[in-house]
Order: C-alpha cells, then structure tokens, then sequence
C-alpha cells in the first residue's frame, strides 16, 4: 500500500505537517494527494477507533451469517447494498464457503437487534436464512488492541 | 608481590580501574530520578518484538525446549543465518564451521577481541562509536587505538586518519557501520579502500553489523563481501535491533573455521550456548520475519524525517543519517558543553537525550537523539528543543 495512505490508515489525525516531514514532500503535495482520493472514493471517511466497552453506552452486536438467492446480473451485489443501507448495519462482505454474506450489525439492545433480523433482513426477497452470532467482548478492532499489550518497560537511557 | 590491602577496592584487578564507568550509566542515574521524561537516550526500539517470533518461543517451551543446544548454536538455525547472510550481504558461509550463535553481538565482540589480540596488541576502532568497544578491548589486555570520524565526512571512515594511527602492533581494525550514535554509512568506494588498507597492514577486521537491516537510502554494504577479506573478517550481526529482540540476547558471528573455532573455545568454556528459547525465536524471525523488519525499518525512516526537520527547526546542524535509529546533531556552537547541554535540556525541558562525549572523546560537541520513539514524543521533544535553544 501507498505509505502516506499507510501512514493515514494508522493514524488519520496526523499533521500535514508531521506526513510532509516523515516522507520528505511538501504539505501542499500531500495536501493534494489527500484531496485527490477524498475524491476518487479511495479515502472514505475518517473515524476515531473506540473501546466501546470502556464508554457507558450499552450496545449489542451480532455477526450475522445471510444465505441469499443471486441474481442474474447482479449475483450478490444489489442484495448485498441493500442490506448495507441499513443504519444498524456495520460491515457486509461477501463470504466463501458455507454462506453469502457475513453482516455486522450493531444495537441498542437484545430486542432492536432481533427485530432488526425478523422485521428487515430475513424479510428482504431473496434472503434464504440467516444465523445470528452475538458478540461478547471485543478484544481487537480494526487492527487496533482494545488493551495495552504493555508498558514501555525500557531504561530511559541505554547504549 | 603480595597484596596485604584489606580494602575490596585492593583486590579488584588493576587493568579494570583504569577504565572508567560508562557517561551513559551516570546520566541514566539522573533521569531515572525524574518523573514523565520524554526519554530520545533509549538505545533500542521501542517496537515489542513481533508477535509471531514471541509466540515462536512459548511454542518451544511448551514443547519441552529447555535443554542446552550445540555450541554452535542449533544447526537448523545456523543454516538459516547462512541462507539470509549470503542473501543480503552475498557472502557465503557454511553452517557447519563457520557460523557461530551468541548472546548477542556483545559477547561476540569480546569472544573476537579475546580470539585475536595478546596483551599489548592494538586494535583500531572509530569514534564517535558504542560505547563498549574500548573496554572490551581492554578487558584482553590490549590497546584501544581510536580513529576519529567527522561530522563533515558524515561520520564516514577516512583512510588517511587510519594511517595515521597504524602502527606495526596493529592486529585488528573494528567496524561499525551503520554506526551507533551517528547512523553513519560506508559506501562501496569506502569499504573497498578500507578492506585495501585492512590487507597492506595485515589486518584481521571484525564488523559489528548490527544495524545493517536499518540502512534506510544507502545500498547496504558490507566489508566482508569484498573480494579477499572473507578470510581475514568476523562478521558479527544480530536479532536486537531490525527485529526488535534485545531482551532475547541473541546474536551470531561468521568467520572462517580457524577463527570460528577460536572464538568458540572461549565460548563453550565461558557460555556454553545461547539460550535456547532465544535461538527458536531467531529462528522464527529468520524464517518469517521480513514483513515485520521492513515495517519497521519504514517506520524508523519516517521518524527519521520528522526528528531531523525538527532539529533543523531548532536551529542545530544534523547530518541525515543513512542508519540505525540515532541522529547525531551539532550543539557546539551553543556554548555549552554536550553533558551541560544534555543536563540543561533535561532539568528545564524534561527530554532525555545522550551526550556525544559519552561515545568517545570526539563526540564533544553533539548530542545522540534516538528516534526509536512515538511521533508524539519525537514532535513534543522537538518543539521543546526549540524553546530551549531559543533560550540560550
């Protein structure tokens, strides 16, 4: 990947400053190039990673496994965005083996998230099943620890 | 002669008096006596090692890995060193005889010294250098000849300081490059000269290569694969540095079997065998570690960047460093010493860094920045650079 994208997906908050002096370009290139791929949709948004479990809101979260019909011309595709619409819904991917689509959705409770699978998704012509899974903790999310791995336990002053 | 002293200071051998105790150790003394210091005197990454590798090393314990291995080292893993040296560095060493494991290039460095010179033997070292290799070479009772190295050279080795302090008790020229403190890199002119003069004057030269994975846009060289030195080189190299392994200990040396053989009598009756659990680990990275070293190497580079901007900012000259983690820049002209500066900079700024004269007398003048450290913390140490500097 890119190393200024590389350097945006680690830390989306940084400097123009800070990327211009670390890859050796002048801010109004990056500058550019940033706004360049806002445009083109390679750059889709920009979002703090949160330990939900650390906030007071309470939530639940399911991984839902979709088997769907495909349709001609659009295999998964329409079904799929459809689905991904849904303000409840996190994450939607396309899924080899067993299933068709893997969808993360999120809620307030138990009940809005089972209400969400009977009322809307498994509802949608040409759903065939779903399974719901729901989640407990989070230990990792994207590509993030939701726990420090340890502190910096190195002397402050070392050969 | 009879020592009748009833002191413990009496009965310390003489030849350890005279060397004196590392300025690093003095001024870690310091700092460890603050609180929220931004620390740039850490001489190793801040990286933990990657997982893969760690988890290498609980999978051999698991599984019973707690004996002693060959001296040598694990040949599974000897062959691996094999494979990456003639890899990166194109040399060719066999498994079997000429690659030894260590714990760490430390203790390879003294097995060399220790192989090679008797008592009043010199050896050629350059400075501003780490800060272990005078002693060791004083430990074997030998003569620690430094070779300056200058800013204005980025730090480069010249021949012309060589000769100048080549004398026919010369046995053996070490090399660091890149080199801790000043990241500095040889060319392949540089080695090619410096392997010429190693041959006129009958030099065995051992090559502390430790860094070498952390050379950013210099071609990495090494003096060991210029044609005839293979036989009158040690190559040390180790895991602590591009693979973020230093708690391990776990380093390698390569050398023809004389050599190899030499060094590893001092090592089966000193050391017996690195740990074991530490040559599973090195194994691991060997075998799968590259995406991670490359990872960090790109990360160490773009910290490079930020603290030599934010040097230049602070008004203090800095050449860029083509290795290592360390920047090395001038504070001469502030009208303080590197050890007022560094303790200035330290009681007013809270920022810890390293003052140049603790890597040899010629390091007077600088201050050693490691950027092995957060871009949070490089960019707060920086912009107190600043203020500091604008302060004096």
């Amino acid at each position: 990947m890119n190393e200024l994208l590389q350097l945006l997906r680690s830390n989306g908050r940084e400097t123009m400053e800070n990327l211009s002096a670390m890859l050796g370009q002048p801010v109004e290139e990056i500058q550019a190039q940033i706004k360049t791929w806002e445009k083109e949709g390679v750059i889709r948004g920009y979002q703090a990673v949160i330990n939900e479990e650390a906030t007071e809101a309470d939530y639940v979260r399911a991984a839902i496994e979709v088997r769907i019909t495909p349709e001609r011309g659009d295999g998964y595709d329409r079904i799929a965005l459809r689905i991904g619409r849904f303000p409840e819904v996190e994450s939607v991917f396309l899924m080899s083996g067993g299933y068709d689509l893997l969808v993360f959705v999120k809620g307030d409770n138990l009940r809005t998230v089972a209400s969400f699978v009977n009322q809307r998704l498994a509802t949608i012509e040409g759903v065939l099943s779903t399974a719901t899974h729901f989640t407990l903790k989070t230990y990792k999310d994207q590509g993030v620890l939701m726990q420090e791995e340890s502190h910096d336990e190195r002397l402050q002053v070392s050969p | 002669m009879t020592n009748d002293s009833k002191y413990p200071h009496d009965f310390v051998a003489p030849h350890l008096h005279n060397i004196p105790r590392s300025g690093i150790r003095d001024f870690f003394e310091i700092v460890s006596t603050r609180k929220d210091v931004i620390s740039l005197g850490i001489g190793e990454p801040d990286f933990i090692t990657p997982w893969h590798i760690r988890e290498s090393s609980i999978y051999a314990l698991n599984r019973g890995a707690t004996s002693y291995t060959a001296n040598l080292g694990l040949l599974e893993l000897r062959k691996a060193i094999s494979d990456y040296v003639q890899r990166r560095f194109d040399v060719n060493y066999d498994p079997a005889s000429e690659i030894m494991i260590t714990v760490g290039v430390s203790e390879a460095l003294d097995l060399a010294i220790r192989a090679l010179i008797s008592p009043g033997d010199e050896v050629l070292y350059h400075e501003p250098c780490y800060v272990s290799y005078a002693p060791v070479i004083a430990f074997a009772h030998g003569k620690p000849v430094a070779v300056e190295t200058k800013a204005e050279d980025d730090f480069r080795l010249s021949i012309d300081a060589l000769e100048a302090k080549v004398t026919p008790r010369t046995r053996v020229l070490m090399l660091n490059f890149p080199t801790n403190p000043t990241g500095a890199v040889l060319t392949q002119q540089d080695v090619e000269d410096i392997a010429a003069f190693a041959v006129r004057h009958n030099l065995v030269v051992i090559t502390d290569e430790i860094y070498s994975e952390l050379t950013y846009e210099a071609k990495r060289v090494s003096i060991a694969a210029v044609p005839g030195m293979r036989e009158r080189t040690i190559f040390l190299n180790g895991f602590s540095k591009a693979w973020a392994m230093t708690g391990f200990r776990i380093g390698f040396s390569c050398a023809p079997p004389a050599l190899t053989e030499a060094m590893m009598k001092l090592h089966q009756y000193t050391m017996l065998c690195a740990p074991i659990l530490a040559q599973k680990a090195a194994l691991e990275a060997l075998v799968n570690g590259d995406d991670a070293v490359t990872h960090m190497r790109n990360t160490y580079r773009q910290r490079r960047n930020l603290m030599v901007k934010g040097l230049q900012m602070a008004g203090l000259q800095c050449h860029l460093p083509q290795g290592a983690f360390y920047a090395f820049p001038y504070v001469g002209h502030l009208g303080l010493s590197s050890h007022d500066f560094a303790m200035r900079f330290l009681e007013e700024q809270n920022v810890a860094c390293v003052p140049g004269s603790a890597f040899g007398a010629c390091g007077e003048g600088f201050i050693r920045c490691a950027y092995a450290t957060s871009t949070e913390h490089i960019e707060i140490a920086m912009a107190r650079l600043q203020t500091f500097t604008t302060s004096l």
